[in-house]
């Protein structure tokens, strides 16, 4: 994946290895480390799951489950922009069903799943904390409330020009 | 027999001395203070539902079925995390209760498959017994929601299947894996109605599993399943018994079906393992039944000839004539026996029994010669016996472990898995080993300091850390003025003192970094509780016995010995090591280690047996094959022992064999040795006999039969008729007989009985009139050779040194899934794991050879060659190779020397100078090796 437009670095194990390093003495430190390497390069890459453990004296597994338990935590590349339409129940009670669904057709994708370009994931999530102004949705880490299905394709095209 | 059914308390016992009383349903129970309302439940007899507890794990109250009301306490706490407490009133059951336990259950069942009737669990599940227990009588939500059903089964383990249509996710696998086992390999992935059990991101086969068994022991459904039940169903009957395999030595119930066993389940009560398994006693025993196993007695004139199938009265007759005729022709000392450690102790006594009374002579040695007869050696020189100091239990108590030239995760599992559970508690931990063991940092565990010392170098570091102990002021005075021989002491403490044992001046010689050592003295002689245990990497060296007296030198001087948590602990490595020396099979010692010139001893054996007895000691092993190669040695008797695979130089030992004109061999299977015998009499596997094991903390357990002996008789009953044969009269109906006489003739076994093993279970040697219930700790009041002695620990290098022809050290060693010379763990699906010995090499020395992982390499000493596959692994140090002798092919005691510990001739396998370049072809020997082989094990069959 290019640096410059997905704004993370390549998977790099040497680079992983010294954030690792940097970090494990850390008390809990599985979590901070798991974060910097999502930050850096946008996902969790199979090869970190062997050099966390062995830095943390964990057992592959135990690393697994923690990255596996946090929705938030990926282990593939991530697409360009991450759009996160809430199904919670405040949002579902005006509407998020019908927000969800006009997500659906504009990215030509399930809930879950990736846009047919492949420039964007469309996620479930299950409240964003913005019940008083449901239905809520999140687009790159930015909240917006009261969104309408026909104001989705806006929002989005603000973020795909 | 009965199937032995274990009540589950549902969580773990505990053993505060207060108690606290709580009432239960209106009557009065007094419990330990700490024990869960769940537990005192039991006590009084009630059984509170539950699904996610069991009594071997902590509780974890997710599965909401086990909760009770207490009067003054809002709402319905689970009984399993809420501990007891005096005064309580617990009500167990109400219509409140009653009502959210199906509500639980209804939710349970909707997401389960409704096949009880075709289920392996059917007639042994748990959830089957909760929904009877609770009442389910229908399930509201129906079974056409979202569920789990279509999900594919792992099979690969060779064992057991997991199926997650089963699963309900109560985390007891999760958790018997990392309390249990302290492994980890298990997790839960995933969150709420995603939350699916998994060994990482692999199949159970491939990832970090070892296969000990506790998560299919936990599980509460068929979603860990062992495949003999799938296959067979449940057992109906069961025996408690004793693994046969490493010197934990296990209980275990031999569950059976139609009289043959289908399962082996770890017994709870088993004092040695608590409940817990490892992957060979738990599952590799097929080759109780393997097709390999020889059923018939088989005789032939010369080892050339084929053999010939007869029946037990020729075999014995024709063994004994041979016998009789060699000792007329050329004395009565060329014969001489073999005692088997994988025997048990009544066997082992009838043999020495029979080779001191029956051959006449003392010409009797045991296994131990190539393992741990330095141990024997050293602590009875030190302490006064020939034995750990310590029961496992002790480890509990330790504040600072020091594991020394042992690897207890592979070879002793078990032992290790409650070793693991105490460092995980806290307990510091140290490893004076050359490779970096996986004790060294696995998961929740880390070496405080890994001694990588170069091998051969084991007295220099014991000296070392002594050096430091004496010049930093860190002796216990007081203990060794209460309890050691003073004038021994200053000598010792005047010797190591010098500066030549500092662990600066040894640096070079050791590899190892002289601060490393001084913090790992000072942390084990200011622990508190600091205790040693130590495998074959200690005694199989020239020095064997001297670094065994220098960490009993090292233990007095800081006093850690004579109560729980410290001590000497040999990890021994077979089943009945510890028995078959105790039982005398030396040639220069009767039971309980009492020498064979001592009068007094003599004549009470004479006396009960009869005959006059040889006050001198016989030839051991070696010295039975040097005999026979000059001549003089002409007759062997090898009970269960394969000396051609197991003893070092091989190409001497089958000299030896093939210079003798009858060798007589009792195995299950066709060994190595066998290839030269003239006789072969079929054995029994531990499954078809009584007896009793002795493990590595002298403990004394029951061996029972579950099933009859497949070849016709008990390893004993064989002796026996050969003895009789020989014209030395043995009339035992059962081995408790033997025992009996064991305790009538050695004064540390003189209170066991089989009555007392079947009350309490097992007892600790010594057993009589001062502990009639046996003694878990030694040397509590006192040495038993009264005052402790120090010896000079002089460091002498050994002969076997890097050359420039032999650049590198070899030492050897084992692993988890094959035991031993593999006879019986080649013989299982063990081998799915480990089917071939490699040979493990730094990638520098793999480098510097243009070795790649997985080439063919020639392994060559001075000794002769072999070739294996290569490993490269940085597990390894630069300048050391390692290897395993689990497999005959690969014939690594062709490579080994003939140098052995001064005292006790236990070979160095431990140090061998060698070479290693790339071949493209096996050595001339191997291939040699094969062709014999496959020529002295044809068979005729002319049954007469």
């Amino acid at each position: 994946m290019d640096k410059a437009t997905v704004g993370f670095a390549p998977w790099d194990a040497a680079a992983a290895a010294t954030m690792i390093a940097e970090m494990q003495d850390l008390p809990g430190a599985c979590l901070p480390i798991l974060h910097r390497l999502q930050g850096e390069f946008g996902y969790i890459h199979d090869e970190a799951v062997p050099l966390i453990a062995g830095a943390l004296a964990l057992s592959l597994a135990e690393v697994v489950g923690v990255i596996e338990f946090y929705s938030d935590f990926r282990r593939t590349p991530p697409a360009v922009h991450q759009v996160q339409v809430c199904l919670a129940e405040s949002c579902q009670a005006v509407g998020s069903a019908a927000l969800a669904e006009r997500l659906t057709e504009v990215l030509g994708t399930e809930i879950g799943g990736r846009s047919a370009d492949g420039r964007f994931d469309l996620r479930p999530v299950y409240c964003l904390g913005n019940c008083a102004c449901s239905p809520a949705l999140m687009i790159d880490g930015l909240l917006y409330g009261r969104v309408t299905p026909d104001r989705a394709p806006q929002l989005l095209a603000e973020v795909w020009p | 027999m009965t199937l032995v059914q274990e009540i589950d308390y549902g969580t773990p016992k505990k053993t505060a001395a207060e108690s606290v009383t709580l009432e239960i349903n209106g009557r009065p129970v007094t419990v330990p203070a700490g024990t869960s309302v769940m537990r005192a439940a039991m006590e009084s007899g009630v059984t509170v539902p539950r699904l996610c507890a069991t009594d071997s794990l902590e509780p974890f109250g997710s599965c909401r079925l086990c909760l009770v009301e207490i009067e003054g306490r809002k709402g319905t706490p689970a009984s399993c995390t809420t501990p007891a407490e005096a005064g309580m009133k617990v009500t167990t059951q109400s219509p409140r209760l009653a009502n959210l336990r199906r509500n639980v259950m209804e939710l349970y069942i909707s997401d389960h498959p409704l096949d009880c009737l075709t289920c392996p669990a059917n007639g042994n599940c748990e959830l089957q017994d909760m929904a009877g227990a609770v009442g389910l009588r229908e399930v509201r939500y129906g079974y056409e929601g979202a569920n789990h059903f279509h999900e594919a089964s792992d099979e690969s383990n060779p064992y057991f299947t997991f199926d997650p249509t089963k699963c309900i996710v109560c985390s007891r696998c999760v958790r018997a894996c990392e309390e249990t086992q302290g492994t980890f390999a298990l997790t839960v992935k995933g969150r709420g109605f995603a939350s699916r059990i998994a060994p990482g991101d692999m199949l159970f086969l491939d990832s970090e599993c070892v296969s000990c068994g506790s998560c299919v022991q936990a599980c509460p459904t068929a979603s860990l399943t062992e495949k003999t039940i799938v296959e067979m169903g449940q057992p109906t009957d069961s025996v408690v018994t004793t693994c046969a395999y490493c010197g934990v030595g296990c209980s275990f119930k031999a569950e059976m079906q139609g009289g043959e066993v289908i399962r082996m389940m770890p017994y709870k009560d088993g004092r040695a393992n608590h409940g817990h398994s490892c992957v060979k006693g738990r599952f590799a025993w097929g080759y109780t039944t393997h097709k390999d196993r020889i059923l018939s007695p088989m005789v032939r004139e010369k080892i050339t000839d084929p053999w010939r199938e007869v029946l037990w009265e020729e075999a014995i007759a024709y063994a004994a004539g041979e016998f009789k005729r060699i000792q007329a022709a050329y004395g009565a000392d060329s014969i001489g026996g073999i005692t088997s450690s994988r025997c048990t102790n009544e066997e082992t006594f009838l043999v020495q029994k029979m080779v001191r009374a029956g051959f006449g002579n003392n010409n009797i040695d045991n296994c131990a010669r190539v393992c741990h007869s330095p141990t024997g050696y050293g602590l009875k020189t030190t302490f006064g016996t020939s034995a750990g100091t310590q029961d496992f239990d002790s480890v509990e108590q330790a504040d600072v472990i020091v594991v020394i030239g042992a690897n207890p995760t592979d070879a002793h599992p078990v032992f290790a898995a409650q070793m693991k559970r105490r460092l995980r508690a806290g307990a510091g931990l140290v490893v004076i080993d050359p490779r970096r063991i996986d004790l060294v940092q696995q998961p929740h565990v880390q070496a405080k300091h890994h001694l990588a010392l170069k091998p051969g170098t084991n007295v220099a570091i014991i000296n070392a850390l002594a050096h430091v102990v004496v010049t930093e002021g860190l002796v216990d005075e007081a203990f060794v003025a209460a309890r050691c021989d003073v004038a021994t002491f200053e000598r010792w403490r005047s010797f190591v003192r010098e500066e030549r044992n500092s662990p600066e001046a040894v640096e070079a010689l050791t590899g190892v970094p002289a601060a490393e050592v001084r913090a790992a003295a000072r942390l084990y002689a200011t622990a508190g509780n600091a205790a040693i245990y130590y495998g074959l990497g200690v005694t199989e060296h020239s020095q064997g016995s001297t670094m065994v007296m220098g960490m009993a030198n090292l233990a007095m001087a800081t006093g850690n010995l004579g109560r729980p948590g410290v001590g000497v602990n040999p990890l021994r490595g077979q089943n009945n090591v510890q028995g078959s020396c105790d039982m005398g099979s030396f040639p220069h010692e009767f039971s309980g280690y009492r020498h064979v010139a001592d009068d007094s001893v003599r004549a009470m054996f004479e006396e009960v047996w009869g005959v006059a007895l040889g006050a001198e000691p016989g030839l051991r092993i070696p010295n039975m094959l040097d005999a026979a190669v000059d001549g003089t040695f002409k007759g062997l008797y090898i009970q269960g022992e394969d000396i051609v695979q197991s003893d070092p130089n091989m190409k001497h030992v089958a000299a030896g064999l093939a210079a003798m004109e009858c060798v007589v061999i009792q195995d299950l299977f066709l060994n190595e040795t066998a290839s030269y015998a003239h006789v072969f009499l079929p054995g029994s596997t531990f499954l078809e006999k009584d007896g009793t094991f002795t493990n590595a903390e002298r403990r004394i357990s029951r061996v029972r039969k579950a099933v009859a002996p497949k070849a016709g008789y008990a390893d004993w009953e064989i002796t026996q008729l050969l003895s009789n044969a020989m014209g030395f009269e043995m009339n035992y109906a059962h081995p408790s007989e033997i025992m009996d006489e064991i305790a009538r003739l050695t004064p540390t076994f003189a209170g066991v009985t089989y009555e007392k093993l079947d009350a309490l279970g097992s007892v600790q040697w010594p057993c009589n009139d001062k502990a009639p219930e046996g003694t878990p700790v030694m040397h509590a009041d006192g040495f038993v050779r009264g005052k402790g002695q120090f010896m000079i620990t002089e460091f002498v290098a050994t002969d076997e040194r890097a050359t420039d022809r032999f650049p590198l050290l070899l030492t050897t060693g084992r692993i988890l899934s094959q035991y031993n010379v593999g006879a019986q763990t080649r013989r299982t699906a063990n081998l799915a794991w480990f089917d071939e010995d490699v040979l493990e090499i730094h990638p520098w020395d793999a480098e510097n050879r243009g070795i790649r992982d997985g080439d063919l390499v020639e392994l060559a000493s001075r000794a002769g060659a072999t070739t294996l596959h290569a490993q490269v692994s940085a597990r390894m140090q630069p300048g050391v190779v390692y290897t395993t002798f689990h497999f005959p092919g690969t014939a690594v005691n062709v490579v080994t020397t003939e140098f052995a510990d001064w005292a006790t001739e236990c070979p160095e396998y431990k140090v061998t100078a060698v070479q290693v370049r790339r071949t493209t072809h096996e050595s001339e020997w191997q291939a040699a090796q094969e062709e014999f082989r496959e020529e002295t094990r044809r068979r005729k069959r002319e049954k007469v």
